[in-house]
């Protein structure tokens, strides 16, 4: 019986060890780390990785999956140990820490000329960190309307374009006009309040933050970045067009109300559109409209999905050209299409498969041009700022506990003190 | 003491709603795995799915590799309980016996190891392993949950050591029983219960384990079930419920299995470790 017991503990030892390891016969072997996580999405991308891998005996690619859920802490954990990816997918949003921290490879020259000049200018803008590049931007979503066409056909209402918008007031006015009887004209799902009225606010031309000549931010509530809150605190305040019970909720907490007939329409980012197809009722039938513009038009603020290379990699030029590789305009778009997102390359973006009606892929390709980097995203101590001060005082503003000055006073006073700490 | 009907009553409805709250998220869980997407955006949904259907299941077959990280999720935890024992249980008979200083002060060590916070030792053990190139290795993932469960281990298993009198290996000695004879025939056996549930509370830790097998293994071939499992939530927190729920229900059902059957024994060993003789 002992004897069987250490025999068990024995075989579990050895059959535990094993490890990674590069080959010897001069193969490059780099690792790279996906966050794909839908069905046809990582398809894609693993299908990309064989192509690369048949074409390139050289330099084999592993794939590795990431989680959207864990990988700040787990880059953090892996670039502290030295056991990073050669190859990082994560979100622009997310790199600013990594690539002042020295985790990240500078990529300014080491891209192909041709992937430089195919993605526009506004997009690097979100990978830019100081005076270098440290991701590639590939796919992006603006946030768009989702509406109950036959709702909106039914009630009579002008359906907005990419080239005739709502403008917000208009917008405030047809929710009111669509609601009623215990139905809502709209359900803002603002579980996240910040970055959703952050990135809005840039169509009315709020900016909230700004550089001065010293190179220092701080927070202003100006005129611009008062018309995004406060039509959304009036539609569920004052006229009772929006619900109240979403706006603590995530974009699909709000999907069975809308598929049942309780909001005409849902502000969504464009890639749930995957779940609308997959959930929609038999029959129901739903559209994508912009959403609202206001004096800068259809301006809005994204943090697109990225490719970094790690600064520890031995092999930087190889994950280089496998991430060129991965964003050649073809494969751009199936990776746009797996993740139902919109690329960020020029040709890519003329691929017919993105202008068709079907799903609302033309309202979303139409809105790309005006696509602009977050506001805050560049802005050292934000998330800070966005957990301490903004995003309560936002969820008490749209619930209406306190008004607009209140808000102004605690994102103003409250957020430069923040901002101030991590300027000194 | 008798208790009264009413009292009965009272007793028994406590405990049904207690069951009611245990099993709520786990009934709703199985309900999930079997509805199709359509089903889950429904604005009513019931209990029983309206159209039932297995394709959660082979969605999270096809998409992540649950089968691999299953066995090696049970390698994992089988390796943690198993050597968390052999070292706990040699341990806690020592420190149950001698009331030495040393023993008091493992005790101490044992209860303020528990105050540790996760993050505060994963960078740490992170560079220590990488230093014995144990990094992106099931071996050096058994370790850490070895290291992470015995503590605990260690304190059941002193108070079971303690519930079996001493006058019991004494008798033994007194009858011709050598030290490790007594251990073995008299003490080993009576422990037994006590155990099998500390190799359980190691197992299940380890099972369930998810942050140090995210941050300690690389390869996706290593990856352990609980990490498999993030992968089904996308960016924003939004996830493709469905197959979640499907390879959810499969990966609580070991757990589930292991208490069924030894359910009584643990009970058993429980109220031996409890209750001063």
């Amino acid at each position: 019986m002992r004897t069987k017991a250490i025999l068990v503990l024995l075989f579990l030892l050895t059959a535990c060890t094993g490890g990674g390891g590069t080959s010897d016969d001069g193969t490059v072997t780099l690792r790279f780390q996906s966050l794909a996580w839908q069905e046809e999405s990582v398809a894609a991308n693993k299908q990309l990785v064989e192509e690369w891998n048949a074409t390139h005996p050289d330099v084999k690619v592993e794939y590795v999956q990431g989680s959207w859920d864990s990988v700040h802490d787990q880059l953090l954990t892996s670039f502290e140990g030295g056991e990073a990816p050669d190859i990082i997918h994560d979100a622009s949003d997310d790199l600013a820490d990594f690539a002042y921290g020295g985790y990240l490879a500078d990529l300014t020259d080491l891209l192909p000329a041709r992937l430089k000049s195919d993605i526009p200018r506004r997009s690097w803008e979100t990978t830019t960190f100081g005076d270098g590049i440290y991701g590639v931007p590939f796919l992006q979503e603006p946030r768009v309307i989702v509406a109950n066409a036959k709702w909106l056909r039914e009630s009579g209402v002008r359906v907005p374009t990419p080239d005739r918008p709502w403008s917000w007031p208009e917008f405030r006015r047809i929710t009111e006009e669509l609601g009623g009887d215990g139905t809502y004209g709209v359900a803002w799902p603002l579980k996240e309040p910040v970055s959703a009225t952050l990135n809005l606010s840039l169509s009315a031309g709020g900016q909230l933050f700004h550089r001065g000549a010293d190179g220092k931010v701080t927070i202003r509530f100006g005129k611009g970045d008062e018309v995004v809150p406060r039509t959304i605190h009036d539609q569920a305040n004052t006229d009772h067009s929006a619900s109240p019970t979403t706006l603590g909720s995530g974009g699909s907490d709000t999907l069975p109300g809308f598929f049942g007939g309780k909001y005409a329409m849902v502000p969504l980012g464009f890639s749930y559109r995957q779940q609308i197809a997959q959930q929609a009722p038999k029959g129901f039938e739903w559209q994508v409209l912009p959403a609202p513009a206001g004096a800068d038009g259809l301006s809005q603020g994204v943090s697109p999905q990225t490719l970094s290379v790690a600064e520890d990699s031995p092999h930087q030029k190889e994950a280089v050209a496998f991430v060129d590789f991965l964003l050649r305009p073809k494969n751009m778009v199936r990776l746009a299409l797996g993740d139902w997102m919109l690329p960020t390359g020029t040709q890519a973006l003329k691929d017919p498969a993105l202008h068709t009606a079907e799903n609302g892929w033309a309202t979303g390709t139409a809105l790309a041009a005006h696509l602009r980097s977050a506001p805050a995203q560049s802005v050292r101590g934000y998330p800070e700022w966005k957990d301490k001060v903004a995003t309560p005082a936002f969820q008490e503003y749209y619930s209406g506990a306190i008004g607009l000055d209140e808000l102004r006073a605690r994102l103003e006073k409250d957020g430069n003190l923040v901002l101030a700490r991590y300027q000194r | 003491m008798r208790t009264s009907t009413t009292g009965r009553v009272g007793q028994y409805a406590a405990l049904l709603a207690y069951l009611v709250f245990l099993a709520f998220p786990f009934l709703w869980l199985l309900s999930v795995a079997f509805k199709s997407p359509r089903e889950l955006g429904s604005l009513h949904p019931t209990w029983i799915p309206r159209d039932p259907t297995l394709d959660n299941f082979r969605q999270a077959f096809d998409e992540q590799p649950l089968l691999r990280a299953a066995g090696n999720s049970l390698l994992a935890a089988l390796g943690a309980a198993l050597i968390a024992v052999l070292i706990a249980t040699p341990l806690a008979y020592v420190m149950a016996r001698r009331r030495s200083l040393l023993a008091r002060a493992a005790t101490g060590w044992v209860v303020v190891s528990q105050a540790f916070p996760l993050v505060l030792v994963i960078i740490p053990l992170f560079l220590v392993l990488k230093n014995l190139r144990l990094i992106d290795s099931l071996f050096g993932l058994v370790l850490v949950y070895v290291v992470w469960a015995l503590p605990f281990a260690l304190w059941m298993l002193v108070g079971y050591v303690r519930a079996v009198p001493e006058e019991l290996e004494e008798a033994a000695a007194v009858d011709g029983a050598g030290r490790l004879r007594t251990l073995v025939s008299v003490t080993a056996p009576l422990l037994a219960p006590g155990i099998v549930a500390t190799a359980l509370f190691a197992f299940i830790t380890a099972w369930n384990e998810f942050f140090f097998a995210l941050v300690l293994l690389k390869t996706p071939e290593k990856q352990t079930l609980p990490v498999v499992l993030t992968h089904f939530i996308g960016a924003e927190g939004v996830a493709d419920l469905g197959p979640l729920a499907a390879a959810a229900f499969l990966a609580t059902l070991p757990s589930l299995v292991v208490f069924a059957l030894i359910q009584r024994r643990i009970t058993s060993g429980m109220l031996a470790g409890a209750v001063k003789s």
